[in-house]
């Protein structure tokens, strides 16, 4: 059982090794800070020029309107701290999401400590916001809306380019958490009327601890972190080179690959979940079956909890992720299954495999037989299924 | 995450399944938390629990906190088996990690239940032994006996 059959690239991504190859020379050689004088850092400061504006052209945005940050988490918490401050004259009110990632959510709850409103807009069935209730939720006072591009648990794809929209119409900032989304389906920041958006390299095949925010030219919000003058004195701290050459890279072969990628993934996904729904009893998918990223799957199983589920597949090397309590540190399941209306005992039993272009079809049916029994396995020893089958299995 | 002994447990629980008519049967947890489970006990006229099976709905430590659980008032008495606390299950199973220790305290209040239960069949009173609060069975007549 020495093979790896990674179905978590919603968590994180393998570095490809091109990327690897084009960061090397930014450790040991080209090692000079981009912000100094002389000559030989001057290779640094064209590097992390050029990978801005590799970044910016995939989401149709100016170099100068991208900004590199430390990863996701930052550029969210950067987004929604700043502008809350920046905008405090004109108002205190922050439209979101319940299904936000947590680092949208909490730095919400921080907000609402010092004062601001915010209001957490539902979501249907299948995770979509309604957007004449988002219409119906913007007041005078409202400085900003930030609504995830799709989300991370379920892979639900926003109606985007309507937010822009009524954003615009209203004269509010639109920022989206695009961290799922980046280099994996087309985002264009114009034409969707997006002011900011996060992005992370460690979700495209890129490294860690690297990320970006665009900022709309106009919007202004000023530092989040204190210091030099990097980023046009907006987000101090010397700039990780190879990382931002690496992100820069990566985006670079997300860009070259999109389209064939896409169709590829859609296509195994959708093999996927078919075989799932019809070869497992009282299974069903979450989030939307169409609007839906092309690498997401996630998946209820009825009657059996999802850590038992993730420690028996890791036994036979399979690797995915869980929205059950267990797994999310606390006595609840993940917000995102509550939010779309799943009753607490079957968000319990949530799995997400999330696939990459390097995924196989044998990967998948080896995966899938062995969730058969597991699943199976589980439920044999399961409580609630001896009832369910007791009360004659309806 | 898990020490080698829950992961012996979970792997391969011992004294998994139902007993028919059993002598004693108690459910507690709560779905919404993410943990349910149920014991069977078959006690003996010398009362002696002779054997016992369970049901677990739940994660990894669930499962063997479960399982230890049944190996460990398996062949003793029910006053024995009242000694078997959630840090005697805990303990044996090499120690749980502290946010799965609730887990344990499952596994010694589904022994209660099923005790009581037995207790409650046979009209007797078991010294020691405290209404299980946790048992969903009981809250499901509760509410069927307002009707």
């Amino acid at each position: 059982m020495n093979k790896v059959i990674y179905l978590d690239n919603a968590a994180t991504t393998k570095v490809y090794p091109e990327v690897v190859e084009a960061m090397n020379p930014y450790f040991t050689q080209i090692y000079g800070n981009p912000s100094s004088i002389y000559s030989f850092a001057g290779e640094a400061t064209k590097a992390v020029a050029k990978a801005r504006e590799t970044l910016a052209d995939l989401i149709h945005a100016n170099p100068e309107e991208v900004y590199f940050t430390g990863g996701g988490s930052e550029s969210d918490n950067w987004a929604l701290k700043a502008t809350a401050e920046a905008y405090a004259n004109k108002g205190k009110h922050i439209i979101t999401t319940k299904i936000e990632h947590h680092a949208i959510l909490h730095t919400c709850d921080y907000l609402e400590k010092r004062g601001y409103e915010v209001t957490y807009l539902d979501v249907d069935e299948y995770g979509t916001i309604k957007l004449d209730e988002l219409e119906k939720a913007i007041r005078p006072d409202t400085i900003l809306i930030s609504v995830m591009t799709a989300n991370n648990e379920i892979g639900t794809i926003q109606p985007i380019a309507e937010i822009g929209q009524i954003a615009k119409a209203h004269g509010v900032l639109f920022h989206t958490d695009a961290v799922q989304a980046f280099g994996h389906i087309e985002i264009d920041v114009d034409k969707m009327n997006i002011d900011m958006l996060s992005a992370s390299g460690h979700k495209i095949n890129g490294p860690k601890g690297i990320g970006l925010m665009y900022i709309r030219k106009g919007v202004k919000i000023r530092s989040f972190i204190h210091g030099g003058a990097q980023e046009r004195s907006r987000r101090a701290g010397t700039h990780n080179v190879p990382g931002i050459v690496g992100f820069a890279k990566a985006a670079e072969l997300a860009k070259a690959s999109l389209g064939d990628r896409i169709a590829y993934e859609t296509e195994l996904r959708d093999y996927l979940i078919d075989r799932v729904l019809k070869e497992i009893p009282y299974s069903r998918l979450n989030g939307a079956r169409e609007s839906r990223l092309p690498n997401n799957a996630n998946f209820c199983f009825q009657y059996i909890e999802g850590e038992s589920l993730l420690i028996l597949l890791d036994q036979k090397g399979i690797c995915g992720s869980s929205g059950s309590a267990c797994t999310s540190g606390s006595l609840d399941p993940s917000h995102v299954l509550l939010a779309i209306g799943l009753p607490h005992e079957i968000a319990h039993g949530s799995l997400r495999l999330t696939l990459s272009e390097e995924t196989t079809k044998e990967e998948i049916d080896f995966t899938v037989d062995e969730l058969k029994k597991i699943v199976e396995r589980l439920r044999s020893m399961s409580p609630l299924y001896e009832d369910f089958l007791k009360k004659g299995g309806k | 995450m898990y020490s080698e002994k829950v992961m012996v447990h979970f792997n391969n629980p011992r004294n998994v399944g139902e007993i028919e008519n059993a002598s004693g049967v108690g459910t507690v947890g709560n779905a919404k938390c993410g943990d349910i489970m149920r014991m069977y006990l078959d006690i003996n006229e010398e009362g002696i629990i002779r054997d016992v099976k369970f049901k677990t709905f739940g994660c990894g430590a669930a499962v063997a906190t479960s399982s230890m659980a049944t190996e460990l008032v398996k062949g003793k008495t029910v006053q024995e088996a009242l000694q078997v606390t959630n840090k005697a299950v805990c303990e044996a199973l090499d120690g749980l990690p502290p946010v799965k220790v609730h887990c344990s305290l499952l596994a010694e209040e589904a022994i209660h239940a099923a005790l009581w239960d037995y207790a409650e069949k046979n009209h007797i009173v078991i010294e020691g032994l405290e209404k299980p609060v946790n048992d969903i069975s009981e809250k499901e007549d509760d509410v069927s006996e307002t009707y």
